[in-house]
This record gives C-alpha cells, sequence and structure tokens, in this order.
C-alpha cells in the first residue's frame, strides 16, 4: 500500500524519525503508536500501512495491537476529550450521573463526537485523583470534585474558549 | 552529579547530602545548606490536579520580591497521602502543615510566617471534633497510627533530585549487597524476610527471585509491574512520583541476584507524572554511575528502559504484560512455564510490583530481622492503602500488617461522612470482594482477608455507606472485567457477558429466583475454567455481595425494590399530599411533564411518564417528595 501523505508531509517526516529512533529497540512496536497518534491526534488506516511497511511488521499484527489497547483510537477525536473517570472511587461518588448529564448535554455517546469537531466523550478508569472524585479530565486538565451541575457550565466554558481561539 | 565510584564515596555522600536537608529534621542549618526554612510542597496528581504547581510558582515568584529566595528552599515532593486536604505544604524546622492552599493564600504564607514567624493558623489541619488546630503531621490522627516503609520517602525529598534521594539512604542497599554480599545471600535475605508481592496474589518475593537464579541462560530479565489498573488504587503512582530511586536500586539488587543485566518498568501511560520523573530518576542514577556499567566500580552492569502501557487492564496479569512489553496484543498465556522459566523473550525473569519493590532496599539496608519484626506471623512488613469513596479522610495510608479494617476506616479514615452507616468495604477492586459490618474487626494481612471472603489485591479500599446498592456494585465490576476481557478464551469473554446479562436483568427488576443460582453456577465455572487471574477472579464481587448482602439481592427479585434507592427502574417518586403545598416547582421542572397539581393544591407524579431522574427530589423545597 502507498501512502497518501500529499499534505501530511510534515508529519510523515516526524513519524519517519519516530522509527528511525526505535529502530534497534526490540518489542517498541506501542511506543511507536503512542508517538505515531501523539503526532496525528489519531490512528487511521493509513498511518497503520505506513508504520507498518517502516517497521516491516504485516499491517494484520499493527491492527490488531491498535484495536486491543483502549488509549489507541482509529476515530479523529474533538478538540476538547471530556473524559469522566468511572474508577470505582468516582462511581460511589456519582461519577455515573455526569456521565448520563454530559451525553444528554452534548447530544453524543461516550466515544463519540460532536459534529462541530468540538466535543469527544470518553470514560476512563481511575486517574488515580480520588481524592477529588467524582473528576473529569478535559484534555490534561483534571476538574474534581464535581455535581451533575458543573456539566453545562464546564461545556460551555470550552465552548467559549474555542471561540475566543478562532478569532 | 560526578559519578559515584564506589560504595565508600557512596556513604560520605549520603552523609554531605543529609547534612544539607538538617532544617527538615527540625534542626538548625548548616554551612552546606544555610536556607533557615524548607518549604515542601506535594507534587504528586493530586495535589497537581488542585493547583499546587501554581502555589509554588506563586511563591517562588513571592520569595524573589521579598527578597527571600536565598534564605527558603521551596521544593516539589511526592504525596504526603492526605489528598483531599491538598494542596499540601509543609514549612521546617517547625514541621507546619498547611492544607488546601490556594495561590492567593502564598503571599499571607510568605509574609506571615515565613519574614514574620507567625504561623497562619486558618490554614492549619483542625482535629475532628475538636477546636484545635494541629501544629504538625505529628498530631493529626491520620498520620498517628501509620508506619512508613514503602513510602518513606515520599512528601520528605524533591523526586526529581538524586541528591535528595541519597541522602535520605537511596542506594545504600544496593551498596551494600554489592560489596559484601554474594547474589544467593540477597536473595535469603528476601526469603527471611517474608516479603509478599503487594500486587494483589501475595506470593513471597524471595522464592519469585530464587526460581529465576535457578536457570541457567545467557540473558534474564528483571520486570517492574506499574500497571497499576485496578481503579481506585494509586500507591504505585505515588512510589513512581514521590520516590522513583527506591523502584530502581530494588531492581539492579534484583539484577545483581538473579544475573540479568536488563530491567524494563512497564507503566500505565494514564500516568504522566510517574514516567516523567522515573525518566529523570533513571539519567540521573546513570550519570551517577548507579546505572549503567560497571556500577559503583564493582563490575556489575544493569540498565532499566520503560515500556508505557495503552489502556488494557489485563496487562496487569504477568504473562500478558510481558507480551506487552515485547510489543504485542497483551494476552497472557498459560503458566507453566512460569516466568522464571520463560518469561520476556522466552528467558528467564520476574516480574514485581512497584510497591513490593520499594520495600527492598529498605530489608537489605536494615535486615530481614527488622522486617519480620513488622507485621503479622502470615504477612509481614506494611502495606499501602488507597482509601477512597464513603469516607472523610482520602488518601494513601501505610499501615503495619494486621491493622484492622475499623482502625484503617475510623481512627486513620475519621469515619463515614454526613453521618451515614457504614455498609461495606471494598478491597481488591475488580478481583476483591466486599466486606460487611461485621468484617470490620478483621486484621487485615493476606490470609485473614481471604477467610472473611475478600481479598488483598493491590489495596485500594473503597467505602461504601447505606446509599450504595451492592447489586450495583457487582454490575460495576463485572461491567469492568468484561469490557476488559481480553477475549482469548471463553469462560472469560462469554461467561463475564453472561453474568453482567443476569445483574442487569435483577437491577431493572426482571429478575427471578433462578437467576441467583445461575450466577452461582457460573462463577464457579468461570473460576475454574479461565486461563488468567483476571477471569478466575473475576465472579469474586458477585460472590461476596451474594455471601454478604443476599437480602439486597432478594429485594431486587422478590419485591422489585432497591433497598438503597439506587437502581432507577425499582424507585417509585411520591408525592406526600399533607406536605405538599403547591408551589408548582417541581412541576416545571419536571423534564416528563409527569407530574400535575394546580397552584396551592397537592401536586401528584404520574408513574407512567416519570422517567426517575430525581430532579423534583431536588427542587422541591418542603421534603414533600418521597423515592423508595
Amino acid at each position: 500500500m502507498t501512502c497518501t501523505c500529499g499534505q501530511n508531509q510534515a508529519l510523515y517526516a516526524q513519524l519517519d524519525e519516530v522509527i528511525n529512533a526505535h529502530k534497534d529497540q526490540p518489542g517498541s512496536l506501542i511506543s511507536v503508536l503512542h508517538k505515531a497518534q501523539g503526532i496525528f491526534g489519531y490512528l487511521p488506516e493509513e498511518v497503520q500501512a505506513y508504520v507498518a511497511e517502516k517497521m516491516d511488521i504485516p499491517l494484520s499484527e499493527i491492527y490488531g495491537v491498535v484495536t486491543f489497547y483502549a488509549l489507541f483510537s482509529m476515530n479523529k477525536k474533538g478538540k476538547y476529550t471530556f473524559n469522566v473517570c468511572l474508577g470505582t472511587a468516582c462511581y460511589v461518588k456519582g461519577s455515573g450521573k455526569l456521565m448520563e448529564k454530559l451525553q444528554e448535554e452534548l447530544g453524543i455517546g461516550v466515544g463519540e463526537t460532536t459534529e462541530d469537531g468540538l466535543f469527544t466523550i470518553e470514560g476512563c478508569r481511575c486517574v488515580g485523583a480520588c481524592g477529588l472524585a467524582p473528576v473529569m479530565t478535559i484534555n490534561d486538565k483534571v476538574h474534581g470534585h464535581l455535581t451533575v451541575d458543573d456539566i453545562p457550565k464546564l461545556v460551555n466554558e470550552y465552548r467559549e474558549l474555542a471561540k475566543a481561539e478562532e478569532n | 552529579m560526578n559519578r559515584v565510584e564506589n560504595f565508600e564515596a557512596l556513604k560520605a555522600l549520603q552523609v554531605q547530602e543529609s547534612e544539607k536537608l538538617n532544617v527538615r529534621e527540625g534542626l538548625a542549618p548548616t554551612q552546606a545548606n544555610l536556607a533557615r526554612h524548607h518549604v515542601l510542597i506535594c507534587a504528586g496528581t493530586g495535589c497537581t490536579s488542585s493547583l499546587s504547581g501554581e502555589v509554588k510558582k506563586e511563591l517562588e515568584a513571592k520569595l524573589v520580591e521579598m527578597n527571600l529566595d536565598g534564605e527558603i528552599d521551596v521544593v516539589q515532593t511526592g504525596c504526603f497521602g492526605f489528598c483531599n486536604l491538598g494542596p499540601i505544604m509543609v514549612v521546617y524546622p517547625e514541621g507546619t502543615f498547611y492544607t488546601k492552599v490556594k495561590p492567593e493564600d502564598v503571599a499571607e504564607i510568605a509574609e506571615s510566617h515565613l519574614k514574620g514567624g507567625q504561623v497562619v493558623e486558618r490554614l492549619l489541619y483542625t482535629i475532628p471534633g475538636t477546636e484545635t488546630k494541629a501544629q504538625d503531621m505529628s498530631h493529626i490522627p491520620f498520620f498517628q497510627k501509620q508506619q512508613r516503609i514503602a513510602l518513606r520517602n515520599c512528601g520528605k525529598i524533591d523526586p526529581e533530585r538524586i541528591e535528595e534521594a541519597i541522602a535520605h539512604n537511596a542506594y545504600q542497599g544496593l551498596g551494600k549487597a554489592l560489596t559484601e554480599m554474594q547474589p544467593k545471600d540477597v536473595i535469603q535475605t528476601l526469603l527471611d524476610s517474608g516479603l509478599r508481592g503487594r500486587g494483589g496474589a501475595g506470593f513471597p518475593t524471595g522464592k519469585k527471585w530464587m526460581f529465576a537464579a535457578g536457570y541457567d541462560a545467557d540473558e534474564k530479565y528483571v520486570v517492574c509491574n506499574a500497571d497499576e489498573g485496578d481503579p481506585g488504587a494509586f500507591m504505585d503512582r505515588s512510589v513512581l512520583e514521590g520516590d522513583p530511586h527506591s523502584v530502581i536500586e530494588a531492581m539492579a539488587l534484583g539484577g545483581y541476584a538473579i544475573n540479568a543485566h536488563q530491567g524494563y518498568v512497564y507503566i500505565r501511560a494514564e500516568y504522566p507524572i510517574a514516567v516523567h520523573r522515573l525518566q529523570i530518576a533513571i539519567d540521573q542514577a546513570r550519570e551517577a554511575g548507579l546505572l549503567g556499567k560497571n556500577i559503583l566500580g564493582t563490575g556489575f552492569d544493569f540498565d532499566i528502559d520503560i515500556r508505557l502501557g495503552a489502556g488494557a487492564f489485563v496487562c496487569g496479569e504477568e504473562t500478558a504484560l510481558l507480551t506487552s512489553v515485547e510489543g504485542r496484543r497483551g494476552e497472557p498465556r498459560p503458566r507453566p512455564p512460569f516466568p522464571a522459566e520463560k518469561g520476556l523473550w522466552d528467558k528467564p525473569s520476574f516480574v514485581n510490583n512497584v510497591e513490593t519493590l520499594a520495600n527492598i532496599p529498605a530489608i537489605m539496608t536494615k535486615g530481614a530481622d527488622w522486617y519480620t519484626s513488622i507485621g503479622t506471623e502470615d504477612s509481614r512488613g506494611t502495606k499501602v492503602f488507597a482509601m477512597a469513596g464513603k469516607v472523610n479522610n482520602i488518601g494513601l495510608v501505610e499501615v503495619p500488617m494486621g491493622t484492622t479494617l475499623r482502625e484503617l476506616i475510623y481512627d486513620i479514615g475519621g469515619g463515614i461522612p454526613g453521618g451515614k452507616a457504614f455498609k461495606a468495604a471494598q478491597t481488591g477492586g475488580p478481583s476483591g470482594g466486599c466486606l460487611p459490618a461485621s468484617a470490620l474487626d478483621t486484621p487485615i494481612d493476606f490470609g485473614s482477608l481471604i477467610k472473611a471472603g475478600s481479598m488483598m489485591g493491590s489495596g485500594g479500599l473503597i467505602v461504601m455507606d447505606e446509599t450504595d446498592c451492592m447489586v450495583d456494585i457487582a454490575k460495576f465490576f463485572l461491567e469492568f472485567t468484561q469490557d476488559e476481557s481480553c477475549g482469548k478464551c471463553p469462560p472469560c469473554r462469554i461467561g463475564t457477558k453472561r453474568m453482567l446479562e443476569i445483574l442487569t436483568k435483577i437491577t431493572e427488576g426482571e429478575g427471578t429466583e433462578a437467576d441467583i443460582e445461575h450466577l452461582e453456577t457460573l462463577a464457579q465455572t468461570i473460576s475454574a475454567s479461565a486461563l488468567c487471574a483476571l477471569g478466575q477472579t473475576a465472579p469474586n464481587p458477585v460472590l461476596a455481595t451474594l455471601k454478604f448482602f443476599k437480602d439486597e439481592y432478594e429485594a431486587h427479585i422478590k419485591e422489585k425494590k432497591c433497598p438503597a434507592g439506587v437502581c432507577k427502574n425499582l424507585l417509585q417518586y411520591t408525592i406526600d399530599p399533607e406536605k405538599c403545598k403547591g408551589c408548582t416547582l417541581c412541576a416545571r421542572n419536571c423534564p416528563a411533564d409527569a407530574i400535575t397539581g394546580t397552584v396551592k393544591q397537592p401536586h401528584t407524579i404520574d408513574p407512567a411518564k416519570c422517567i426517575k431522574c430525581g430532579t423534583c427530589i431536588e427542587k422541591c423545597k418542603f421534603g414533600a417528595i418521597s423515592r423508595q
């Protein structure tokens, strides 16, 4: 398979660097995929095919790894990923209700992205900030001690933030 | 940092570096470091989430502005353990323990305390049930019953400076082993200490090392399991964030004991701060000649690489973990052969978890006799618990084995918030069980917990109160294991799905009396036939709740009621006509238009339209609406 890198040349150049740096390390596929996802934001089939060719690993094996691990995604994510912690500590403090409210507020399900490309909803297993339960991360930021009423506020806040960044 | 040439130089360095930290021991500053105050700010994940980084920046800027930056050291540390009071700041030499410090409090601390010598009373911890403010950690009940071995340096040192770790005896155990002990002596010390694996199963660590040492091979590997997947457990993360050198040192000791020269730390990608600090620690240890070629001039070579996980719970199982380190799908494989014979890349290896490893340097320096004096006959030493859920003091605690659940939850944890009744303590995560109030006086060690109907697991301890439904909790864990099942073996892949379907049916009010029997049969079959520990232990949360809370299952099935008021489908919302004032607030807020009535007249709820969202209860100012 040939790559369709056209407009993405710079990104593929970065990926080349990553692959070269890991060339001599045995078992480095997962590390390479982490970095590839960091570069492209997700792991579409083209990227997997490119890694397969460069690392001389069958595409089927790469697809197997990508689909096995929860942190790898084949779908493009929104600008902001709302990740509700569904660990036990957060669950007993009501994170299930936060998740329901968030889906209602954004009108999408878990793992889906809003049409405007702004928001993705995810659930995760414990970010280890149990002292702040229930928590949700928005991209890398942890928001703790949340209530259902905080959800619309946060959604609005990030909507405004996105608007401000556009202008 | 310069290379440490030999063990003697390391000992001298320890003395020299520890003098720089005198102030943290409550002593006067020395020539080596003239700072009169050391301000320690927690930079663990919990406190970082509540903006401790901003607090530190603000303080540093303020000290520069006040021209005090030369007299006061500001230090980032690992976790103090008292996570729900974060960000935490401790000022030495007094040991003043400030809680919930916000960036806007910094100016007052700097002016009043650091310049004027007046403690800022309002930021001190108030001892529950009193008006007394705790002046330092020794007066806080949360810390009083704790004994810290694995967490010995967390909250005491800057984890990004190897000098501070060395001041606190890092690498002394390795130096002693390399210069004074044979590999077999190292293993014997570990066997004598009785240390058991802290990751879940409690297998004797010394035996793991002994078996791996017993196989001859051109290559062997030491692997650290830092894939802390049990939701609610975060002690391994705290060790790596607060004292990464303890893990590096223990892995090097393991390498010496089994004749391995390469180690891998397999760590969750969800722990970015831990990964970052571990990498810094590895780099600094290499530079100091404590990792790499010819460690401490003894001719012993050992190095460590980090491998990131990618979000798969099953990778906490050792054979799955090894496959994942090799860069493949993390599926488990049958044992035997055990990793000691065929581990990473089919070479003899052992896998130890972070907390287990963190104990080992202390055992090497202080000896097996010291370690066996702590804990119980069955389980030596201490155990770290991550206490969370419905308990006042949420955080990380390390106590001697044999401490009772009651001491943990009430003396250290401060009891249940809101005056509610204790219902259950969940230990062992998705592989464990829930213990009822009658088990509160169980001493916690590996054997007693199993006897009581649960297991130690990795040390997550989630406290539940009367408002938690045990059937719902069992369903929650089954959802987890079913979702995380790797799919390789049918008992786990299909069996957990069937169990989850039955539990869902019960929580929706569709359960029948035969369901309990079906659950038990499925549970026994899965336990007996699944390939790895994930599947074999997946039914435990169901079995444990069935054992202790069967009445709740029966209420769901026979009476179609959820006693805790959690399972939505089983709830009925009713308005008490005596209490209802007819204010219409509930009707106006009901998203389903299920409430009708005229102004100033009692309202009613139409059960056919009601979606049981609970909005009306939240809105009603007269307490007229009940949920049963």
